[in-house]
């Protein structure tokens, strides 16, 4: 069943995987150069701008602040999803094809359309510029993301198994905390993730409503180029990238990177 | 407490549904109102009703460059990451197992990374002095050094990097239906590798193919980031124009009548995909 590739098919996939690695490659190459200028290192390695970057505690800030608003708004995303998805799992209703669609339709909004209305929005009601109103943003941004794999989940739960327990005497939050919710979990867990890496990584959106009190770590690098591309600010991208490799091993161990990104079934058994 | 089996769903919806509308909807809308209105110099935002914004952009040649600048690097983008998307996720479908995973984590890894990171990478290549530039020189290619930082060419290049993944899962996920012994039967009826591709795997990854850039496009056009970094001040695109009018220029009302020209835009140039495909999909079918 197993197809082999053709010689063209090899070179054109080592093509692809050069061009998708190489400016991925580039910026961890130029992170270790010892000059004060952007350069491939060259006559030896050096952690000079590693270094740097804890010196400069703007980057090191923003990298907590952007993790915090991930773990926060990843979590307030899970928990306006997990009753929306029980509804929409469990149960048959005219207008529940529109209410999906609808609750998925900030995928369809450009974000750029999305922080000019958040800017405007909140510097009407004297929100801007606040913690609030950035939480608030980003859990309307990530809560497509969670939705979709908490319902992907919650709708491959056996319904039967719900009204034994209930005929059993259970009540209904017996029902939840302990049958369906338990059930739910890989799509829980799964939707939490993709939300919070979406959260952790938005520039476009925040760079509107962040202030210089609530700047994210994408939005800090963001200003950093557009003023100068300097080693440092290579050094810290690099960083990123090393702690995505980290995520990318782990997810793919544990919830499989085909659930988080192609959606496949979050019930099945990983194959291979 | 007995609730009315009808109204249950929308209890437990309604959390979610009182955080869109108050946070989604108003905001949207508000964006839409002020589209309309004044803006002057002096005297800031006018809340009069007014297209001046609307006949500005629609009749302003530098607009219009604008606009037909950005539809045209989402063409281009759209269709070079149907080529090079559909083609590896063909590929990858067919390697077996310790390579396609590795392989398939090396595609969709990056999505991980934030676009800012994956485009300085880009603009670290680009500059004159970068590696392209170089090994172009070193082959002979070209005479002089090339710059391709704050060239259509560049933002072409670096957006097809950060959107091809998305275009390698969607078809990825329609190779995953397909029933393997479709391809046996036609190689064993005597049919080439090529038509095989042509005549059977192409017809049923076609929803892929389509949903892939149908997702490209639209991310395409209305991307921030990649054209800023790597198009510079010099070759605006509708995002970043709105973005400058918005933080920096402070005329919303133009700003916000150009986020809703390009959200009108993007909507009926992929409405207008969605139809053709369904059109060619019936006569194939039918």
């Amino acid at each position: 069943m197993n197809y082999r590739n053709g010689p063209w098919g090899l070179i054109f996939h080592t093509l692809f995987i050069a061009f998708i690695l190489a400016p991925i490659v580039m910026v961890c190459a130029v992170a270790f150069t010892s000059q004060g200028f952007i350069s491939l290192p060259s006559g030896g390695l050096s952690l000079r701008w590693f270094r740097a970057i804890l010196d400069n505690p703007r980057f090191i800030d923003a990298f907590w602040f952007s993790l915090g608003l991930g773990l926060l708004s990843a979590s307030l995303a899970i928990l306006f999803s997990v009753p929306s998805a029980m509804a929409l799992a469990r149960h048959r209703f005219p207008g529940r094809e529109a209410l999906v669609a609808f609750f998925l339709s900030p995928l369809m909004i450009p974000h750029v359309v999305l922080g000019l209305a958040f800017l405007r929005f909140f510097s009407g009601i004297g929100l801007a510029g606040t913690y609030f109103g950035l939480v608030v943003a980003h859990v309307i941004i990530v809560m497509p993301y969670a939705l979709r794999l908490v319902l992907t989940s919650a709708t491959g739960i056996d319904p039967t198994l719900g009204r034994a327990a209930l005929s059993l005497g259970a009540s209904n939050w017996a029902v939840f905390r302990r049958i369906v919710l338990p059930l739910m979990l890989p799509g829980v867990v799964s939707g939490w993730v993709i939300a919070f890496i979406t959260s952790f990584d938005e520039l476009t959106m925040s760079i509107f409503i962040a202030s210089p009190s609530t700047t994210t770590l994408p939005v800090r690098i963001f200003l950093q180029i557009a003023d100068t591309i300097d080693p440092l600010v290579t050094a810290v991208s690099a960083v990123l990238i090393y702690a995505a490799i980290i995520v990318i091993f782990i997810l793919d161990r544990t919830v499989g990177l085909e659930t988080l990104f192609v959606g496949k079934e979050v019930n099945d058994q990983k194959d291979g | 407490m007995i609730v009315d089996p009808r109204a249950r769903p929308w209890l437990l919806s309604a959390p979610a549904l009182v955080l869109y509308a108050t946070f989604l909807i108003v905001p949207l809308f508000m964006v839409f109102l002020i589209s309309f209105f004044d803006f002057q110099f002096y005297g800031g935002i006018q809340r009069v009703f007014t297209l001046k914004n609307y006949v500005e952009i629609l009749t302003d040649g530098y607009y219009y460059e604008i606009y037909a600048r950005t539809f045209g690097v989402a063409a281009a983008v759209t269709l070079i990451c149907l080529v090079l998307g559909s083609t590896e996720a063909y590929v990858l479908s067919r390697m077996s197992n310790p390579w396609k995973g590795l392989f398939l984590m090396v595609v969709l890894g990056p999505l991980l990374i934030s676009v800012v990171v994956r485009t300085l990478g880009w603009a670290l290549l680009f500059g004159s002095t970068g590696l392209i530039s170089q090994a172009l020189m070193a082959l002979g290619l070209v005479s002089g050094p090339v710059n391709l930082m704050y060239s259509n060419l560049g933002v072409t290049i670096a957006l097809t990097h950060v959107l091809v993944p998305f275009m390698v899962i969607a078809v990825w996920a329609s190779l995953q239906r397909i029933n393997p012994s479709s391809e046996a039967a036609a190689l064993s009826l005597g049919a080439s590798q090529f038509t095989v591709v042509r005549r059977v795997i192409v017809p049923q990854i076609m929803p892929g193919i389509a949903s892939g850039s149908i997702i490209v496009f639209a991310l395409a056009a209305s991307a921030f980031a990649t054209p800023e970094i790597i198009g510079g001040r010099r070759l605006k695109t509708v995002a970043t124009a709105a973005y400058d009018e918005f933080l920096n220029t402070l005329n919303w009302p133009l700003g916000a009548a150009l986020a809703v020209l390009l959200l009108v835009a993007t909507m009926i140039v992929l409405l207008a995909a969605n139809r053709l495909i369904e059109r060619r999909y019936s006569a194939v079918y039918n």
